[in-house]
């Protein structure tokens, strides 16, 4: 009964989007006001809805009923409970409720915290959010109802793959829907613009602080991502690379250049079409890694089952959603104007650089993702592009991209002149160039490619330093003139000093890690990276629904015990799967990880045993939940203190 | 306008690319050792262990080398179609048992029967890393100079039987 009563609310739930697209939209274009001020109503409706039909699913999952043939598929009786609850968006179908469900929470939160919005941009914005909702529920109903029953009942499920059987993997979906989901706001408003013809600066300053809360929903889902992997996968990588992966990214890039684009579109009233195209573009970004990873066009170890007929479906909805935002923008966007003027050399003019390198970064990873799909529909046979391809080309846009970056903070609006600027920064650029030359020689060996990335950190934080001292620096009240800044400005400061730290800690992984891959019998000694490491042998422990052999391996540096590490190859019932679990000893200035192979046939207890030593590897995910804090600092601005309250709510409701 | 229009003019052009792509099986990738020598390899019978057959012994006749293990589900599913094969004598079918336990093998060649001319023991898969194995079963067309012709990665089916591999047979026997 409770699947029913979920399926048939999400079957009202469409209803109601679909009313929620039209109406207000009608409304808005003939000035009725009946007709606009469905769109609040009809948003908490169908978000009651889809949440009824959410709980409804997550019910089936914790009470075991394995008469729905999703749940028989991704759950197990055995299954922890926290897992049987994340196994919800463990598979596509329940991973689309969880899509069109945080989609109905974004309604929700655009059609309350609005409330200062004029009547029919509400109503624009929200009507084509429902289109939007329309066609995920569609394509939920039509190809992928979480709720179809199994009859007769599964005696017991599937289990959920134990991949993902991870706290990381628990809260990593969710965050990443929230953020892929969120940029349908930015979305939603470019478009309402473009229907109302309204190109001005205000469409800019209502989006902005949604964009950078979906923003930093975004950047915190891939990163859990990434650190998932790092522990979880136990080949030591942190980035592979993957479609999938591309496809998170490639709206994060462009998301990127987006905020930085509302922020000149606000303040100075400039690149306004560019700002439209950035925000069409990141959501459908968004929906074409929707697309990829479920519609089987490209193999990736993240993909869900494929279907041709979920790929058409998409794939339609791809074409009506970006095409006719694109055709919109077509019609409408040569009436924008060039709005502000500014000079070559201006902040402006960095910032426009930024992006159009961010952008050239997005198509690159474009390109790479999708050229082997390329190369066969054109019949030149299959191949594939690997990590090589991608950093070959993201390197050399990095570096200028992270120059400017610097200097943007620094530079002035409209105009600035370069030997003024030259000469504030001079010291910040010789102060990192000399870092990045003499920190190399004290860990290690030499390189260019390390001394590069350090100048290009280095080079952020000095020029960080420099914008805090001319601010509060000098004589007087300190405090005061710390308090006297906004808060924007110091997310600003935040979020590049993360950058600054990512690349640190990408710099010196890849440049100073080492690795060993072993057989060790029992009590067998390796040395790696100045420690020594003792495999103490297997034994055999008993999971909640795995068995799993736990190895002992003692480090020590210098004969001084430094601690113990208890890798595990775990055996999961009921898929029979074998999983690795690494062992992380994490510290500020790097990992030790060791991950257990395959028990050597024929010996007496020996393992192959890899050991990884990664120097500041932590510095990676330290960046990125930098950046995410500089968003948050930028959305609790002052100026925004109104939507303040939307922000944490946002975070509740995707906590939840 | 014109620049206005390019996006869409991008974008439609990358959905049509996105339409072939679904009609392709990105996991269907063709394997490199076709129409190369097959790699050298001498491992012990599975019912005379101290014996070993190499790939000089095979020399001057076609033959199809299926690799298989009893641990493998999908193996059982072509399994029929290779009875029905060695009876019919067209082709000498060999198999190499892959990263299995003799005991295990023999059992299951018991229960399903065993369409194999000579069924070789591939205990650690050091062969399987030279013939590219990533999947069990897969399932290789020698010619008569020793040259692989064709790969199935995966069960092979009845259309593969009738319409790529004995047509396959009958030319290079014929050579």
């Amino acid at each position: 009964m409770i699947p029913e009563i979920g399926h048939f609310a999400l079957i009202i739930a469409l209803f109601l989007a679909l009313c929620l697209g039209v109406l207000p939209i009608i409304g808005a274009a003939r000035d009725n006001a009946v007709l606009s001020d469905t769109a609040r109503p009809l948003a908490y409706g169908q978000f009651v809805l889809l949440a009824i039909a959410f709980l409804c699913l997550t019910y089936a999952f914790v009470a075991d009923d394995f008469s729905v043939l999703y749940v028989a598929h991704h759950s197990n009786s055995q299954l922890p409970v926290i897992y049987k609850i994340s196994a919800v968006w463990g598979g596509h179908e329940g991973s689309l409720l969880l899509w069109a469900f945080l989609l109905g929470g974004w309604i929700l939160a655009v059609a309350v915290y609005s409330k200062h919005l004029p009547g029919e941009m509400v109503a624009r914005v929200l009507g084509v959010m429902g289109l939007v909702s329309v066609g995920f529920l569609l394509f939920m109903l039509l190809t992928s109802n979480p709720f179809d029953r199994l009859l007769p009942a599964a005696a017991d499920g599937r289990d959920l793959n134990p991949l993902l059987q991870d706290p990381g993997l628990v809260i990593h979906p969710p965050m990443l829907y929230m953020g892929y989901v969120g940029f349908s706001v930015a979305f939603a408003f470019a478009i309402a613009a473009l229907l109302g013809g309204r190109l001005d600066a205000t469409w800019a300053r209502w989006s902005r602080p949604w964009t950078t809360v979906a923003w930093v929903f975004m950047t915190a889902g891939i990163s859990i991502g990434s650190w998932w992997a790092y522990y979880e996968l136990g080949w030591g990588g942190w980035w592979f690379w993957d479609p999938v992966e591309n496809a998170s990214f490639m709206p994060w890039l462009i998301g990127t250049a987006l905020i930085h684009s509302l922020a000149v579109t606000e303040k100075r009233g400039a690149f306004k079409s560019w700002t439209v195209l950035l925000a069409i573009a990141a959501f459908s970004l968004s929906l074409l890694g929707t697309f990829l990873v479920r519609s089987g066009v490209l193999t990736s170890v993240h993909s869900f089952a494929a279907d041709p007929k979920r790929g058409i479906f998409i794939l339609s909805f791809l074409v009506v959603v970006i095409g006719a935002s694109l055709l919109l923008f077509a019609w409408r966007a040569p009436k924008i104007g060039l709005g502000g003027k500014f000079d070559l050399l201006s902040r402006e003019a960095l910032l426009l650089s930024n992006n159009v390198l961010l952008s050239v970064a997005t198509a690159s990873v474009f390109i790479g993702t999708l050229y082997p799909l390329f190369m066969d529909a054109l019949g030149y046979g299959k191949l594939s592009v690997g990590p090589p391809y991608f950093e070959a080309v993201f390197v050399p846009l990095i570096v200028p991209m992270v120059l400017m970056m610097g200097l943007g903070p620094l530079a002035r609006w409209k105009k600035f002149a370069l030997p003024e600027l030259a000469k504030r920064v001079r010291w910040a650029f010789a102060s990192a160039l000399l870092i990045a030359l003499l920190l190399p020689l004290t860990m290690g060996e030499w390189s260019a490619m390390i001394a590069l990335g350090l100048l290009l950190a280095f080079w952020i934080i000095a020029t960080m330093i420099l914008s805090l001292h001319e601010r509060l620096g000098g004589h007087g009240n300190f405090m005061q003139r710390a308090r006297g800044q906004s808060l924007s400005y110091y997310g600003t400061q935040v979020a590049h000093l993360g950058v600054a730290i990512f690349i640190i800690g990408v710099t010196l992984v890849s440049g100073y890690e080492t690795e060993r891959d072993v057989r060790m019998d029992v009590g067998d000694t390796l040395q790696a990276g100045g420690y020594e490491f003792r495999f103490n042998g297997v034994t055999d422990v008993q999971g909640p629904n795995y068995t799993a052999a736990k190895g002992r391996v003692s480090v020590s540096k210098n004969g001084k015990p430094v601690t113990e590490l208890f890798p595990e190859k775990r055996q999961y019932h009921t898929s029979g799967m074998p999983m690795t679990e690494a062992a992380i000893s994490t510290g500020f200035l790097g990992d030790l990880y060791v991950s257990l192979g395959e028990p050597i046939p024929g010996s007496t207890g020996a393992w192959a045993v890899r050991v990884y030593i990664k120097p500041f590897v932590d510095w990676i995910w330290a960046g990125t939940l930098l950046m995410g804090l500089g968003g948050v600092l930028a959305v609790s601005d002052r100026r925004y203190r109104m939507r303040r309250r939307t922000t944490t709510n946002i975070l509740a409701a995707g906590s939840k | 306008m014109a620049r206005f229009i390019l996006p869409f003019v991008i974008f439609m052009i990358v959905a049509t690319f996105l339409y072939v792509g679904l009609g392709l099986n990105p996991r269907e990738v063709p394997s490199p050792l076709v129409g190369k020598p097959a790699p050298e390899f001498s491992l012990p019978q599975l019912y005379e262990p101290d014996k070993q057959l190499s790939l000089q012994d095979m020399k001057g006749q076609v033959w199809l080398f299926n690799v298989w293990a009893s641990w493998c589900t999908a193996c059982e599913y072509e399994h029929p179609l290779f009875m029905e094969l060695s009876r019919r004598n067209t082709v000498p079918i060999y198999g190499m048992n892959y990263k299995d336990k003799p005991e295990d093998a023999k059992a299951w060649l018991r229960r399903h029967g065993n369409p194999y001319t000579l069924v070789v023991s591939d205990a650690e898969g050091r062969v399987g890393i030279d013939y590219g194995v990533y999947g069990v079963p897969e399932t290789y067309l020698i010619d008569k100079q020793g040259v692989i012709r064709y790969k199935r990665i995966g069960g092979v089916t009845e259309k593969d039987l009738s319409e790529t591999i004995l047509p396959l047979v009958k030319e290079l026997q014929a050579k």
